[in-house]
Order: structure tokens, then sequence, then C-alpha cells
């Protein structure tokens, strides 16, 4: 299976990667948000991926008794998540405002524009 | 000596805070200041003479090696009393030239910061510590040049000033690096007994051309000359101080200091000879087509430095003493007229060579000190200028095979020095006063007293050369290593070829005088030839650099996002994939994985649709939606793969980040194609290049053994230490608590930005 994500993980960077290269303000934080489902996955894997037991210490022990998934990948991706979503709102509320300024959402004629004045 | 030094810095700093005090009726009494310390270094002079050398040492970085070490010895007494001296009459002087003016205070702050970090210079024994006050010489230089700060071309020329001293404190600082690397110490005092092991050093070369880097660009040599003349936008004061009787001298200082360090070998001498001759004559010529006083004097006083250096060549007891007398000479002569031509500015308003005449009429004493100032510059007789003449005469007659030609060059340079000296000295006091000049008043007296006073010392040294011969000159010598014993300072050494040589270039100086007349045309005509002046070439070269910059600051930095991005794929993708094909061996075990089951197969298969789907679709809204798809079958992978935090958050956030933006889409208009069909193959090569490169890497990641101590900690720890059996959370709100608490301010940070983004009402004029 590990063969199978990294594929999808390629791909989601080649994707993100491809998106941001475009003109449109959307598209480019469409773009970045796909690039970091693409490295959530990347640290996920790189952890090593373990089916069925999730880093939770049975009820009845006080320490792990067999195998459990790492920890420290998911405290990270966890805290990259929620980052990444203010930063989002962030852009795309940005987006919005900026768009009422300048009527447009290509990044060419924003470059325009900020020449002009 | 070490308060002697800092006196200055100290009194200019205290400026700061009295500005006001010394800007009103007071400003004279910062004169005491340079008056102090010239008394201070005048009552050494006995011991000195008796070949003392006093040293003081105190410890500064020990570590380096670099130490504030002072030494006063002949050479160092010179300039100190040259610099505390000259500086006290300018320090008058300036008190009535700039009275009232608006910023007298921060004038006097730079000059006394000046005059300290010129003593600093000159006492200086560590290499390193001469370097710093080398650059502090250039950096209050800088600020004087610059003092009218409105004016354009004052402010260019205080850059180029401090553009080309600047390289030569540089060359200086890379210079006794070498220097001490090689001897092990920056004491100029231990490196004295070591000047064979240094010329026989394979970087000998590279030093001397280093350290004359320094003292060319500083002393003004060919083809470094040219920020000189330009330093003359200066108050008149600083052009008496700074470019003509000090700073430009401690070129000349570093050269002799380090005479006996690295001199008595045949690079040194021929190239100091030889650039030397070649500055001296050049300026000299150059004199001949100025018409602005200034201007004269500014290139008499490079041909003057050039004579130095050409002096500092010749390195035999002769020529050293030459220079002695020929620094004093030249600091006193040289002063004056600068101060006169200030004076004269000062009261007429022009410094126009070609219509000042009969001022001896309105300003007497001033046309005294201009006459006496002007015969020493000439060398004639009894003036000190005559002796300093006769001296540098012998000492070139005497020197080698190459005598004759040096000979020649050296008269011809007198002869035209000569000139100047008259044109600057003599010819605004001489004729008859034109009208426009008759109402010329008598300056205050604390004006015209200096340049008097300079111009009797040019007279009473030269009748009583004793005077200075024990005290100044011999000290001075034999600090530079040489025996004194032999020298005797005379106005009249008989009948010879020297004295021939002295009538000659009298006479034909006194002849090109009275028959070339200074005039615009003349000065117009050399004008063409600027084209290839070393000042041209400099700046040409200057704007070639700009303008390289700037293209390759353009090609790089187009403002365009995506070009950034390419430009760092592109990087990316070379410098990972070579180091990834060249290094790495693929040895991927496929056994070691996981067999795919169904479920991830199909969540695979969901989520590259989806992705494909946001790439390609018209449609904005289907973009955000697919790429919500694309966020839940991520949440999917991380409940197959033991993730349950995760996917909850996952679940949650993509949920929200698509209500947000469909929120905020749904006003903005449909997707336009920009993008051409060949950009959008090249962008596709390059991040499908880049996906492979990361799937890749993965692969031979996971190839290689993970290391889990710090998982196992946590693990081990979550229930005991933190009571916690969900380990993912116990590491964010307890192992890692402040750093979650970071990070929720983050997110309120952003939250903030968010709410006053969509509260935020711009004005109409704000919108277009």
């Amino acid at each position: 299976m590990e063969i199978l994500l990294a594929i999808m993980i390629g791909v989601l960077y080649a994707a993100g990667i491809y998106m941001i290269l475009r003109r449109s303000l959307v598209k480019l934080i469409l773009g970045i948000i796909i690039l970091g489902n693409g490295a959530n996955l990347l640290i996920f894997l790189l952890g090593r991926v373990v089916k069925g037991s999730p880093p939770i210490i049975p009820a009845d022990s006080d320490v792990f008794q067999s195998v459990y998934a790492d920890p420290v990948p998911q405290a990270l991706i966890l805290t990259a998540i929620v980052i990444s979503f203010g930063l989002q709102s962030f852009a795309i509320i940005l987006i919005k405002r900026a768009f009422k300024v300048v009527k447009t959402d290509d990044l060419d004629e924003m470059n325009a524009i900020d020449k002009d004045s | 000596m070490l308060i002697a030094i800092l006196l200055g810095f100290v009194f200019s700093l205290f400026l700061v805070f009295t500005g006001k005090f010394f800007k009103g009726k007071f400003s004279i009494l910062a004169a005491g200041i340079p008056l102090a310390l010239f008394v201070y270094f005048a009552q050494f002079i006995s011991r000195i003479s008796n070949g003392e050398v006093i040293s003081q040492f105190h410890s500064w970085i020990p570590a380096f090696g670099v130490n504030l070490g002072f030494t006063l010895d002949g050479l160092s007494l010179l300039f100190s009393l040259m610099i505390t001296g000259i500086g006290f009459l300018v320090f008058v002087y300036t008190s009535a030239y700039l009275k009232g003016h608006k910023y007298l205070d921060r004038f006097y702050g730079y000059l006394s910061m000046f005059m300290a970090a010129m003593l600093g210079l000159v006492l200086s024994d560590n290499l390193i510590s001469l370097f710093v006050f080398w650059e502090l010489t250039s950096i209050s230089s800088f600020f004087l040049i610059g003092f009218n700060n409105t004016s354009r071309e004052s402010r260019k020329s205080a850059l180029i000033a401090l553009a080309i001293t600047g390289i030569g404190g540089l060359s200086l600082l890379v210079g006794s690096l070498f220097l001490g690397s090689i001897t092990g110490t920056y004491s100029i005092a231990e490196m004295l007994t070591m000047n064979p092991e240094i010329a026989s050093n394979p970087y000998y070369i590279l030093v001397v051309a280093l350290i004359f880097g320094a003292g060319f660009t500083k002393s003004a040599q060919f083809p470094f000359h040219f920020w000189l003349p330009g330093a003359m936008k200066a108050p008149t004061p600083v052009s008496t101080y700074l470019h003509s009787a000090t700073m430009v001298k401690a070129g000349i200082y570093l050269l002799m200091r380090l005479t006996p360090v690295l001199g008595d070998h045949e690079f040194w001498n021929t190239t100091l000879i030889i650039v030397g001759a070649i500055t001296m004559v050049y300026s000299a010529i150059h004199t001949l087509f100025r018409t602005d006083l200034k201007g004269v004097l500014a290139y008499s006083t490079i041909s003057a430095l050039g004579i130095l250096v050409f002096l500092i060549g010749q390195g035999t007891v002769d020529a050293l003493t030459a220079a002695a007398v020929f620094i004093i000479v030249h600091a006193l002569y040289k002063a004056t007229l600068f101060l006169v031509t200030g004076i004269i500015d000062h009261q007429t308003g022009t410094r126009d060579t070609t219509v000042l005449r009969g001022l001896r009429k309105v300003l007497f004493p001033v046309a005294i000190a201009g006459f006496l100032a002007a015969l020493s510059s000439a060398g004639i007789p009894p003036t000190i200028g005559f002796i300093g003449k006769e001296l540098t005469y012998e000492s070139t007659l005497h020197f080698g095979n190459m005598a004759i030609l040096l000979m020649v060059l050296i008269v011809i340079t007198k002869i035209l020095l000569l000139y100047a000296g008259f044109v600057a000295g003599i010819k605004p006091f001489t004729g008859s006063l034109p009208e426009r000049f008759e109402k010329t008043k008598m300056p205050s007296f604390l004006m015209w007293l200096p340049p008097v006073i300079l111009a009797v010392g040019c007279l009473v040294f030269g009748i009583f050369p004793g005077l200075i011969e024990g005290s100044l000159v011999k000290p001075m010598v034999s600090s530079m290593g040489l025996d004194e014993s032999d020298i005797h300072l005379k106005l009249f050494h008989g009948f010879n070829v020297i004295l021939l040589l002295s009538v000659i270039t009298i006479a034909l100086g006194t002849v090109l005088y009275f028959k070339l007349k200074p005039t615009k045309k003349l000065e117009a005509w050399i004008a063409k030839f600027e084209k290839f002046s070393p000042q041209t070439i400099i700046t040409n070269s200057w704007a070639f650099f700009f303008k390289f910059s700037n293209g390759w600051t353009n090609l790089f930095q187009n403002g365009y996002l995506r070009n950034y991005v390419s430009t760092i794929m592109i990087f990316l993708i070379a410098l990972t994939g070579y180091s990834l094909f060249s290094k790495a061996n693929f040895a991927v075990d496929f056994n070691s994985f996981s067999p795919i089951t169904v479920y991830e197969a199909a969540t695979s298969i969901v989520m590259l649709i989806a992705i494909g789907y946001t790439v390609f679709t018209r449609s904005r809204l289907a973009a955000v939606a697919s790429m919500g798809i694309i966020g839940y079958a991520i949440c999917i992978l991380f409940v197959i793969y033991s993730a349950p935090d995760l996917a909850m958050t996952q679940f949650s956030i993509d949920t929200l980040t698509v209500i947000l933006f469909v929120l905020v889409l749904y006003k903005l208009p449909k997707y336009l194609k920009l993008s051409d069909y060949k950009m959008r193959i090249r962008d596709g090569v390059l991040s499908i290049a880049f996906g492979t490169i990361i799937t890749l890497l993965i692969l031979e990641v996971l190839a290689e053994p993970k290391s889990s101590e710090v998982s196992d900690y946590y693990a081990a720890n979550a229930y005991i230490l933190a009571h916690g059996k969900n380990v993912v959370n116990v590491i964010l709100v307890d192992f890692r608590g402040s750093d979650t608490m970071i990070e929720i301010s983050v997110l309120a940070i952003a939250a903030i930005g968010v709410f006053a983004l969509l509260k935020l009402r711009l004005k109409k004029s704000d919108q277009r």
C-alpha cells in the first residue's frame, strides 16, 4: 500500500505546483491547499503507516502492549491542518477584498495595477 | 595619549548636547581643543629629538592580537603637530568663515571627530587599530565633503570620495591581515626587524600591492586622484585641513611608516617612483587649465602628493629627508593658499582666476600671506620651499641611472607648480582693482590671521632651518629606519648643478606665469579629453555595473509569482534529481510494503479523479467542491491508518474551507482561460517532474530504517507522566502545550485579520 500512497503524494504535489503556476488567484490558493494536503500525507507516510491500531493506550493498561501508530507525525499534521486553515481562510477573504478593489483575479493584471499607481 | 586621541571624539559627542552654545558667539572656544592638543604634543619635541620613542599600550581584543598601542616617534610627532596645529588655525578660521551657519555645531563635530581619528591613525602602532582610525577619517571626510547636503554635486562628490577611499580601506585591512599572518603580530614596532623575512615571503608582492592600494587611494595618486578635485565641494576650511594638509597625507604617512617594514625592494621602489612621477606631472599639467582657484589648488595638491610618493620610492636618506621637509613645506604653503582662497571667496563671492585682480588694495594682509606662500611653493629663497626643492633635486640627481629622466620630470613638475602657486597666491592681488571688487571688505582678524601665521612660518623656517632640523626632520628620518646624522638643512649650498636647476625652474616658471593666462577657453579645451580620464572610465564602469545588476535583478525579480516558483522548482528538480540519481541506489523492497486492499484502492481512485477534476475544470465552484473531495479522501486514509484525531480534524476543517470558499466565490466572475497551450504543457512537464521526484524520494526514504526514540518516549510516558491515554492529544496539550498555545494565537490573529477585512469599508476614492 505504501507504494500507492507514495504515488498519490507525488500526484498531489504535481497538481499543487501546477495550480500555483496558474494566473488565477483562486487557483493559486487551491494549489496551496492541495500542496499542503500532499505535505501532510508525506509526513504521515514517512512516520510509517499501521492499520487498525491508533496511538491510544488501552483502557486496562498504562503503556502500549502491542504495535501502535506513531503519534508524533500525527501531532505534527494536526497542527499543520489547523494552521493551514488559518492561512486559507485569511487568503480567501483577501481574494474577496482584492477582487472588490481591483475587479480581477488575474495575478498579471494585479501586477499592472500595482505599477500604475 | 589615549585621552588626547579620544578628546576629539568626546568633544564631538559633547557637541550633540551643547551645540547651541557653540553655534553662537562662543564658537571660537571650540578651537581650544586642538590648541591644547598642540601644546600637549609640542612638549614631547625635546624628548623625541633626543631619540626617545614614547609608547603606550592598552589591551583591546588581545585574543586577536588587536590592541590600542600608540607610538610617538619623529614621524608621528610631525604629523600630530601638523594635525593639531593646522587644526587649531582651521578651527579659529571656521568660527568666522561659517559664522552664524545653521549647522556650525555639526561642522565642528565632524571636524573634531576627524581630528581625533587622524591623530589615532598617525599614533597607532597596531595595524588593525590603524585601519579603524583610517576608516574613521574616510567617514568624517564623507560628512565634511557633503556638508552642503542640499547640493546634489556635493553629495555626489562625497559619495565618490567615500567609495574610492573606502576601497583603499578594505585594501589596507586585507594587506594588514596578510602582514599579520606573515609576521605573527599586528604591531608595526615588532615588524621592524622582520623586513628580510617579509620580503622573501611569496606573498610579499601581494601585500605591497594591497598597501599601495590603500596609500594611493587615500593620497589621491593616479589613477585614483579624481576624488580629490571633487572633494573641493566641501567648505574651504575642510579643503585646507583634510584635503590638503592632513588626511590626504595619511597615505604618505602609511608608506613612510611601512618603509622600514616593506621597503628597500625593487617592486616597492619602482612602483612608487612610476606612480608618483605620473601623478606629479599629470596633475601639474592639469593646473594650467583650471580657472577655479580651488581647482588649481586641488591639482597642485595632487601633484605635491605625487612628489612625495616619488621621493619615498627613491628610498635614500636624501630622498626621505627631502620628503620630510617637503611635507612641512607643503602643509604650510598649501594651507595658507587654501585659507587665502577661502577669504577671497568669502569676501568677493567668486573664485574665478580670470576676473580676480588687484585685491591687495582691499585685502592687504591676505595679499602678504598669499605672496609668501606663493614664493614658498615656487621654491624661491629665503622661504622653506627653497630648501625643500633643493633637497628634492639633490636626491633625484643622485638616483642611479635613471637620474636624467627623473630629473627632467621633477623640474617640469616644479615649473608647473610654481605657476600654480603664483596663480593662486599672487595673481588675485596684482594689477588694477576692478570696479566690482572695490567695496570688498576686510574679513574678521580671526580669518586673516591664520593664513598670515602659516605664511610667516614659511619664511621663518626658511631663514632659520635649524628650528626644524633637529626637532622634526632628523627624528622623522630616523623613525623610518635610516641614519639621520648627516642631515643639515641650509639655504645656500654653494654654486652647483642644483642651484643652476633651481634658477632655471624659477626663471621658466615665471616666464610661464606671465605668458600664460588662465582662460575659460583652455579649460573647455582640456575638457574634451575628459573622455579618456580615469574618472570617466571608472564612473562609466560603475554605470555599466549598475545596468548589469539592474538587468540581473529584473531577470529574476520580475514580479511574476509563477516565474519565481518555476525558477525555484527547476533548481529543486535539477539539484535533488541529480543527487538522487547519482547517489541513491533504489533498493525498493516491495515485499516490505503492506498489500493493497480494495478500500485503499477505491479511495485512491476517488482522490485521483478529484485531483484531475480540480485541476482541469472550468468552473470555480466545481474546483472547490472537488478539492473538498480530495480532503475527504485523505480523511478516509487517516481513518484506515489508525489516525482518528487527524481524520476528525481534516473532516471539519475541510468542510469549513469549502463553505468559506463557496460563500466568497459566488461573487467572482467565471474562470477565464488565461494561459495558452504551450505554457500549460511547460508547467505540466515541470509539475509532473516534481511529483515524480517526490515519489522517488519517498520510496528511497521508506527503504531506510526509522528511528522512533521520540515516539517511544511519548508513548511510554503519556499515561504515566501526563495521565492521558490518547497519545496524540497528550503531545499537543501537555508535552508540547506551549506550542499549541502559540498556534492558537496564530489562529486568533488570522481570525482578527479575517474579521477586519470583512468589516473594512473603503472610501469611494480608494476604490477603482
